[in-house]
């Protein structure tokens, strides 16, 4: 089972024939969520993806936190719970690993991910359960109007901190691998073509993706992204992550230096020979680790796309080969069987 | 020379030694062999949190008590005829529940100067008369063990460790146990170490000759097989029933069983022993937390699992805002507490009934839980298929209260007739069920039960949300609005009110008792006796025992109100006296005490007469 199902994060999960579109997965609810936010792009860009996979549209449910991104189950026409903070990687690993045939979304922020859920989060990491956890990464609490996060910048001024935060945050890239994933990405709200590539590999990685999305809170921290977005400077600061590609923006190139660190040059000075080449399937992951501390210092260049797709047994195969072993060598359970299994007497 | 035999009709014994003397493996088999001879019997396993506290010390001492009977039995018994002590600490930990005249087997070798200082014997209660109220009887245990295995080829520690199989045999020749199977089980559990296999037999038949040949012991006992009801039997504890149970309701749900758990004392042996039963469909997940373990459990529910936590105490306090929202979104679910002395840690290993409350009342909101409460260990077994058929015919979570003396205690068990257990199996939804034919009603409730549908992702047409936030009646849309609020409060509550619990039944034989003696869950045995006992005496009392916390048995008021005097005994301070007094104006007296031990049925026989006698 293991072997076959390797990168077909989804081929338990039953088919259609009928023609899908954006529309079949919108849902009758009035979308509330504050004009401007980011949040209205990450959801038409995933109601206009899901077509693509024609998937039967009942055997997709979506599930989630608290927070404004953990609305979003609300707004598409498939299976949905709305549940409590930071849980929700946990109700969805008791989902998915029950449920093979369903393709199980986790729709989380940095506050209900990395701050209240995140046991939870490292612990579905290292599982590979089959899910796929988009985390929507505003660098701020929106819902509780305007607390820091744990990945807002240190000195952040907020309500909570009015002389600044004084937290270290967490690179929920690093975070990530460091938890054992097996699939890492990161993409922007605002780029639907790049955040669309990044979703149809991970709804294809079978275990449990992890894509963090920069998304826009124009409330409360608005332009948190702004280098990514300008015109002017995003393709210079930008590498663009591509399996067997050189790691590159417009002007800016990664070289290995001769202690093995990753740095970042001005392309027109090196070598193409001397640029590395990103190696997304390596089961080492160190390098994945490196391009994830590359956005340091804050943003004079951010790496984006898939940084680690490695493939390795999810968790929920794991645990239906266990039952499958057990029931074909000694036989589907018997409740008489169960109760007599001890020393057993009898009166008469 | 030919020994006496003297009949008895039942026997308490306590076997105590240091916590890695192998006491309970010693009680566990005694156990075996005395279930296996016919008598009725019932255990109490009394054990340290710590794993290995310091050799010697009071605190590291570990014990097991068994009573068994040529009748059948309802408690462990209060104190015990015989105890064996491995060592000075044993001895001293349990001197005070040993009334006067009973047997100490005690094993001298342990005896020495250092091993008397740490437990604060100036001299050694062996030798003076220190014991003279009792029947003392040294047995050099641990060097007679290693003597007897001088021809093996062990370690000298090995041998030494064999010093439990040893005093088993000694007792076992006391008792007239049979001695078969254990041989078979030492067999099997050293299977891979034949030569400890080996010396612990020989060791246990050392024993057993030592009783036979020696003139310590002149007298052995013996006790016929109990009268019980004809059927076929084993001994089980209540954890391994509880597990048994949930496998049963699964199958009778024809669901598959889904368990999220974190281990915690005294509620890991129900994941262990699920764990072994994959064959059943069964999906054991060990979470990361209490909070994963219950989340992963609802999320199963929710794709149509039978979704099961196991917990004690702690563990329910985390999972309290999951259980919330299992209420919320109506899915069925089962939280089982074995509950465990407390406050906060508390006391990991010792029992107690004070979760009642935190399972009515623990959550934020109106929240109400269903709670059934076994009263037995083998009870266990079929309180579990309650929980589960309340949890799915009413979409809810359940509360199952089992508590530490039911889950290491054991009895025998009349196996039952797989076709006597209840059909459990629920629907799910197939289709919309709004009045236009398309539209699907998450929260459109069943008219009897006020059930929702359970409908569950993979069913096409009727896709849906659901969630925390509160739902507007009937399509389950987010609603804030304040009239919907209140309905659905009340409708929540209205469910749990009205689910079909089965009436209090009264045990009063003469028919004219004034005094009732009410309990719940794991008090049953203890004041079944006590009752028994007053009776006897030629007191009148009537028994009632509640296995329904919620809701209450219909007739519980009716009952309550029959009586002069309602006697409530509680291992709380009155945490279901608050709950009757409140609902039914009744006030009952309570009788409290919260040691981390069961009720001793003398105590209670005592408080039971006090009542009566009193105006």
């Amino acid at each position: 089972m293991t072997e076959t199902l390797n990168g077909k994060g989804l081929a338990l999960v039953p088919k259609t024939d009928a023609k899908q579109t954006l529309k079949d997965f919108k849902s009758d609810q009035e979308v509330r969520w504050c004009p401007g936010c980011g949040d209205y792009a990450i959801l038409a860009a995933v109601q206009s993806f899901l077509p693509e996979l024609g998937l039967r549209r009942e055997n997709i449910v979506f599930v989630s936190g608290i927070g404004c991104s953990s609305r979003f189950p609300y707004y598409l026409n498939t299976y949905g719970f709305h549940s409590i903070h930071g849980r929700a990687p946990a109700i969805a690993t008791g989902l998915a690993a029950s449920r093979p045939d369903l393709s199980v979304w986790v729709i989380t922020g940095d506050g209900d991910a990395l701050s209240i859920g995140g046991n939870h989060l490292i612990h579905a990491l290292r599982r590979n359960v089959n899910l796929n956890v988009l985390l929507f990464n505003n660098r701020i609490y929106g819902l509780t109007k305007g607390q820091y996060s744990p990945t807002s910048e240190v000195g952040k001024i907020t309500k909570s901190t009015p002389m600044g935060s004084l937290d270290k945050p967490f690179n929920p890239i690093s975070l990530a691998i460091g938890a054992e994933a097996s699939f890492v990405g990161r993409t922007i709200d605002s780029d639907r073509k790049h955040l669309q590539s990044v979703l149809r590999e991970a709804a294809a990685h079978r275990g449990t993706s992890l894509v963090e999305i920069y998304q826009n809170c124009n409330i409360f921290n608005d332009n948190a992204f702004e280098p990514l977005k300008d015109p002017a400077l995003r393709d210079d600061i930008t590498l663009r992550l591509e399996h067997g590609q050189p790691i590159v923006s417009a002007i800016k190139a990664v070289r290995r230096r001769a202690d093995g660190t990753l740095e970042v040059v001005d392309r027109a000075s090196v070598d193409e020979s001397e640029i590395v080449v990103h190696d997304a399937h390596n089961p080492d992951p160190s390098l994945a680790f490196a391009l994830s501390r590359l956005d340091e210092p804050w943003f004079a260049h951010v790496p984006i796309g898939v940084f680690r797709s490695v493939q390795r047994p999810s968790y929920d195969e794991e645990m239906a080969a266990q039952v499958d072993r057990a029931t074909t060598e000694r036989g589907a359970g018997r409740l008489s069987d169960l109760l007599m299994s001890g020393d057993t007497w009898r009166i008469s | 020379m030919t020994k006496q035999v003297q009949q008895l009709d039942r026997v308490i014994i306590r076997f105590a030694g240091d916590s890695g003397d192998g006491m309970q493996l010693t009680g566990d088999r005694f156990t075996a062999e005395t279930a296996e001879f016919g008598n009725d019997l019932s255990t109490l396993p009394n054990f340290p949190a710590e794993i290995r506290a310091p050799a010697g010390t009071l605190p590291g001492v570990s014990s097991f008590q068994l009573h068994f009977a040529d009748h059948d039995i309802l408690t462990p018994g209060d104190a015990p005829n015989v105890l064996v002590a491995m060592n000075p600490a044993a001895l001293k930990a349990n001197l005070g529940d040993l009334p006067r005249g009973a047997d100490i087997i005690a094993n001298i070798d342990e005896f020495t100067k250092r091993n008397l200082q740490k437990v604060g014997y100036d001299a050694n209660p062996l030798e003076n008369d220190a014991l003279a109220e009792w029947r003392v009887h040294p047995v050099a245990l641990t060097s007679l063990t290693v003597k007897a295995l001088e021809n093996f080829e062990i370690s000298k520690k090995d041998a030494e460790r064999a010093k439990n199989m040893f005093a088993l045999g000694l007792l076992s020749w006391l008792y007239h146990r049979p001695v078969e199977a254990t041989v078979k089980f030492l067999e099997s559990k050293f299977a891979k170490k034949p030569d400890i296999a080996k010396a612990n037999i020989a060791a246990f038949n050392a024993g057993w000759n030592y009783g036979e040949t020696t003139e310590a012991f002149s007298v052995s006992y013996e006790i016929k097989p109990a009268k019980l009801a004809p059927g076929v039997y084993r001994n089980i504890a209540g954890n391994q029933a509880l597990a048994y149970g949930l496998i049963a309701a699964s199958v009778q749900a024809k669901l598959p069983l889904f368990l999220g758990s974190y281990p915690i004392t005294p509620a890991s042996d129900i994941l262990h022993e699920l764990s072994k039963h994959k064959r059943f469909d069964v999906r054991t997940f060990q979470a990361e937390d209490e909070i994963a373990g219950v989340g992963a459990a609802l999320g199963a529910s929710f794709g149509g699992a039978l979704g099961v936590t196991t917990t004690s105490g702690p563990g329910v306090a985390l999972k309290a805002e999951t259980v919330g929202l299992a209420v919320m979104t109506e899915l069925p679910l089962i939280l089982v507490d074995v509950q465990r002395a407390g406050p906060s840690t508390g006391m990991p290993t010792k029992t107690e009934q004070t979760d009642l409350l935190m399972a009515m009342f623990g959550r934020n909101g109106e929240s109400p839980v269903p709670i059934v409460a076994p009263s037995t260990p083998s009870d266990c077994f079929h309180a579990a298929i309650e929980a589960a058929r309340i949890a799915l015919k009413y979409r809810t979570p359940v509360m199952l209260l089992s508590d530490g003396y039911l889950a290491n205690g054991s009895e025998p068990w009349k196996l039952p007739e797989i076709d006597d257990l209840p059909d459990i199996s629920v629907d799910f939804a197939t289709e919309p069920n709004g009045e236009d034919g398309k539209t699907f009603l998450p929260y459109k409730r069943d008219p009897e039960t006020l059930a929702r549908p359970w409908a569950v992702p993979g069913t096409p047409g009727i896709e849906h949300r659901i969630g925390g936030i509160e739902k507007a009646d009937g399509s389950g849309n987010i609603s804030y609005d304040p009239n919907n609020h209140d309905l659905m409060v009340r409708l929540r509550q209205a469910k749990v009110d009205g689910i079909d619990v089965p009436d209090l039944e009264v045990d009063d034989p003469a028919g004219d008792a004034r005094v009732l003696v009410l309990g719940w869950g794991s008090t049953y045995g203890p004041i079944a006796a006590a009752v028994r006992r007053v009776r006897k005496a030629g007191g009148k009392v009537a028994q009632a025992h509640l296995r329904h916390l919620n809701p209450l048995p219909a007739n519980t008021g009716d009952v309550l109100r029959a009586y002069d005097k309602v006697l409530l005994p509680e291992i709380n301070l009155g945490q279901l006296a608050l709950l009757l007094r409140a609902r039914f104006l009744v006030d009952v007296i309570s009788y409290n005490r919260v040691r981390g031990l069961p009720f001793k049925a003398e105590e209670l026989a005592g408080v039971i007469q006090d009542v009566i006698d009193s105006d």
